[in-house]
């Protein structure tokens, strides 16, 4: 086959310019900005400016701390859940699939607005009906948004909720690719169904878990929505506060463009550096 | 044989009676949502257990229209994601159709940098795009700031890519012997094969549209220029507001794309698997 640059470059070439005007170029900038102090004019070179802040800011910390938290305990509960929810909607003895299907992923297509608003009125406090369920079997109400853990503990069952079908649909779709002669042949091995998963479907899933894994981590990474909306920004008093709150709170609210692209790189720093650890991780043995 | 058949019974009780309650609770919410939306502000504030759909719809739906210009915000966010799904259906399948079907230098190159831009926060470009869009180019509070920015993306175009290249050779070989052009190949012959792929690129680009919300509550933050997830956004934690009027909003984005997910959910589930299956 011979080379066809022009032609070839002729259908790349929208995607192209807009990738150059809107990625590429803005990574650039990202990097120059956080280099800058921004909230004098003209903008002046100021190499520690930002940087120096970020390491002494103890928002910024707390930012951190809670991301890592969230992301140490939502993303591998959200993909165990996923995973158990996939091995079933596999299972042939499951009658009225479609409507489980329906149930378990049904939440990736609602908003993260209009899925903010509902859980906000069901974690009322006393107004809401988790309390009142809770209540009604003799439990006691939770104050889902004045107290720190219960905040981040409903945050993590709302991306939960919103996340865990999303990441089971790529899992299924991934279980459904594996042939099924290996399964029949571990049948006929008497192999039980538990071992099967362990040692046939797990390792042959691996790297769409990696996928999973991956993808997850790196929009938790960024959760902004969910703090900002539920929580009422970031609360109580920053205890839900993420990177992504911090950088939307400098950038926008406080209008310090250099710190908040400090913020922006650190997480893309972060995300890179747990990227490649997932990768190292679960490399295929050579 | 019966002890075999009975023992596969009770493993299909035992799924089924672990599944459903967590079927309950996931579809709890959405219940909720529409509960919601339909009951009196005073009754989603008292103290009983209500579960049931009242009947109260169009009133919240009018205090929200009171609250803000919901009905403008959706025409804004329909007009905005079919325009941006048709342009970003066209760019990443052209960018597919390339990577797919053309030897050319700099692919190797290209293909990396796409993937690369996978595992690269969202946050990292948001700042100097936002300061570009807002103050270089004035093009705060427009159409366009909503569109153009977001229409990179590149899990479709490694979803395009693969579709075409699992087209055999001589259906646009055939072609070019009769000596039609390449952009005639692929407008005429290669985009009507891939149907089904565009249609769950499509879905999933509309979605991504319709519920976009940090780009939209950032550029487009003048009333009137809203989206409606912005608009509905600018309301939650107001003091003096109508939370059935929020919920029946609420219910106004999430309904027509829960009938949108029944009716299509093969191409949708295809949309979404396609990211990580080769």
């Amino acid at each position: 086959m011979r080379y066809q640059n022009a032609t070839a470059y002729r259908f790349l070439a929208p995607y192209l310019l807009i990738f150059a005007i809107f990625w590429v170029w803005p990574i650039i900038d990202s990097f120059m900005i956080s280099f800058q102090a921004t909230r004098t004019v003209p903008w002046r070179f100021a190499p520690t400016f930002n940087w120096g802040r970020l390491i002494g800011d103890p928002a910024f910390f707390n930012a951190l701390k809670n991301t890592l938290l969230i992301l140490v305990i939502q993303v591998p509960v959200m993909i165990t859940l996923a995973l158990v929810m996939a091995v079933l909607l596999n299972s042939p003895l499951l009658k009225a699939r479609g409507l489980y299907r329906f149930a378990f992923f049904a939440p990736v297509v609602v908003g993260e607005v209009a899925y903010s608003a509902v859980f906000r009125l069901m974690f009322n406090l006393n107004f809401g009906i988790i309390n009142k369920l809770l209540n009604s079997v003799g439990l006691p109400s939770v104050d889902w948004f004045s107290n720190v853990t219960p905040a981040m503990a409903l945050i993590m069952i709302a991306v939960t909720w919103r996340w865990a079908g999303y990441n089971a649909i790529i899992l299924l779709a991934g279980m459904q690719s594996i042939p099924e002669d290996v399964y029949e042949a571990a049948t006929l091995d008497r192999v039980s169904k538990l071992k099967q998963f362990f040692f046939i479907t797990l390792p042959l899933l691996k790297p769409v878990i990696v996928f999973c894994l991956v993808l997850s981590i790196i929009g938790t990474m960024q959760l902004f929505t969910e703090p900002f909306l539920i929580t009422e920004r970031g609360g109580p008093g920053g205890g839900t506060e993420t990177l992504g709150l911090l950088l939307y709170r400098q950038g926008f609210r406080s209008l310090n463009f250099g710190y908040a692209s400090a913020v922006a790189y650190t997480m893309a720093g972060l995300a890179i550096a747990i990227t490649l650890v997932q990768l190292w991780l679960t490399r295929e043995p050579k | 044989m019966s002890s075999l058949s009975s023992a596969r019974l009770g493993r299909s009780i035992a799924l089924h009676l672990f599944l459903t309650p967590l079927a309950l609770i996931w579809l709890f919410p959405l219940w909720m949502m529409v509960v919601f939306s339909t009951m009196p502000d005073n009754g989603i504030f008292s103290p009983g257990i209500e579960l049931l759909p009242h009947g109260n719809f169009l009133d919240n739906f009018n205090n929200l229209q009171r609250d803000t210009d919901f009905v403008g915000a959706i025409g804004i966010s329909v007009s905005v994601a079919v325009t941006y799904t048709f342009l970003s259906v066209m760019l990443t399948s052209m960018a597919g159709w390339a990577l797919a079907r053309y030897r050319f230098v700099g692919k190797g190159l290209v293909v990396a940098i796409i993937l690369g831009t996978i595992t690269l926060p969202y946050a990292v470009v948001l700042i100097p795009q936002f300061i570009m869009v807002a103050r270089d180019f004035k093009l705060a509070n427009t159409w366009v700031a909503l569109i153009v920015p977001p229409l990179f993306n590149s899990l479709g175009v490694l979803f395009m890519r693969q579709s075409f290249s699992m087209m055999p050779d001589d259906l646009f070989d055939a072609a070019r012997v009769e000596g039609v052009k390449e952009w005639r190949i692929f407008l005429f012959v290669a985009l009507p094969l891939a149907r089904p792929m565009l249609a769950a690129l499509a879905i999933i680009l509309f979605l991504a549209s319709w519920n976009n919300y940090l780009w939209p509550l950032l550029i487009n933050s003048q009333p009137g220029s809203m989206t409606a997830p912005v608009a509905l956004g600018t309301l939650i934690g107001l003091t003096k507001v109508s939370w059935g009027g929020i919920m029946a909003g609420a219910v106004m984005l999430t309904v027509p794309m829960l009938v949108v997910f029944v009716l299509l959910q093969r191409h949708f589930i295809a949309g979404i698997a396609a990211g990580a299956i080769k």
